[in-house]
């Protein structure tokens, strides 16, 4: 059993690394169309992580929406405004070694902060166990003002992408 | 159930946070902007799931504010894929600083 532990454990690791490597891919790729399957593979391997981390119905959603429905959206955007001819635009401004440097900086300060900070890892909270229908029930229960709101946020952005973006402005 | 320590899924996040960030600032283009957006809301729903996971006293916390970022990113993303095609089709441009009509 340790064997099969250590395995998971370092097949985890091996999930992150290559959420990185995908997501410097998205941000350094020069063609946008392989940025976006890049996203797609990051997201992926963060639904990944959701299981590993024993939230089920996230990955179940996070795959569903966001690589199902957003990287979609994306390519459309891409495809629709992408210049098909093979010509070569510069993709990054020149502000590359500013936010290098300052990211730098921003990245090791935080890093400092989380190794230091004595986090309360309780046991009980270790062993709880969130089922969809504790989701749904805190959904109803807790939290049904703010979901109220996100459905009345939701149909709000549904009518303002269609007016946005419709041929003639009215 | 395998038990990461919780200082390392947070510094993976941190690094998943800097990337967005960094491509964020330095892309041209307005659509890959948008995707490095995607990432850092990518890398803050890590970070509360982890939280809800390794501290929460009352579990669901954690995982249903990560439900609604993921749905605020999903309208994040349609609106402004929709402005991106607006102003591709009135100044036939999406580099972010080629949009400059209200500078001097």
């Amino acid at each position: 059993m340790p064997i099969l532990e250590l395995a998971a454990k370092f097949g985890t690791y091996a999930v992150m690394a290559a959420i990185l490597v995908f997501a410097l891919g998205v941000v350094t790729l020069r063609n946008l169309f392989h940025c976006a399957l890049c996203l797609a593979a990051a997201l992926i391997g963060t639904a990944v992580i959701y299981v590993v981390l024993q939230a089920e119905y996230l990955a179940a959603i996070q795959v569903l929406l966001y690589v199902g429905a957003v990287v979609t959206l994306v390519i459309f955007a891409i495809m629709l405004t992408e210049h098909l001819a093979g010509k070569t635009v510069r993709q990054n401004n020149s502000q590359s070694l500013p936010a290098i440097a300052g990211l730098l900086g921003f990245v090791s300060l935080l890093t400092v902060l989380i190794l230091k900070t004595p986090w309360p890892v309780t046991p009980t909270a270790l062993k709880a166990k969130v089922s969809v229908m504790g989701l749904g029930k805190a959904l109803m229960g807790t939290y049904v003002f703010p979901f109220e709101v996100i459905s009345i946020v939701l149909i709000a952005a549904l009518i303002g992408t269609v007016v946005i973006a419709k041929k003639d402005p009215v | 159930m395998i038990i990461l320590p919780l200082p390392h899924i947070l510094i993976f996040s941190l690094l998943l946070f800097a990337i967005g960030v960094y491509g964020a600032l330095v892309r041209r283009n307005i659509i890959g902007i948008l995707i490095s957006i995607e990432l850092m809301l990518n890398a803050a729903n890590i970070n509360l799931i982890a939280f809800s996971k390794y501290t929460s006293l009352a579990p669901e916390t954690g995982q249903i504010f990560a439900l609604f970022v993921i749905a605020i990113a999903a309208t994040a993303a349609a609106v402004g894929l929709a402005i991106v095609l607006a102003l591709y089709r009135v100044r036939k441009t999406v580099q972010a600083d080629e949009v400059h009509l209200l500078k001097w």
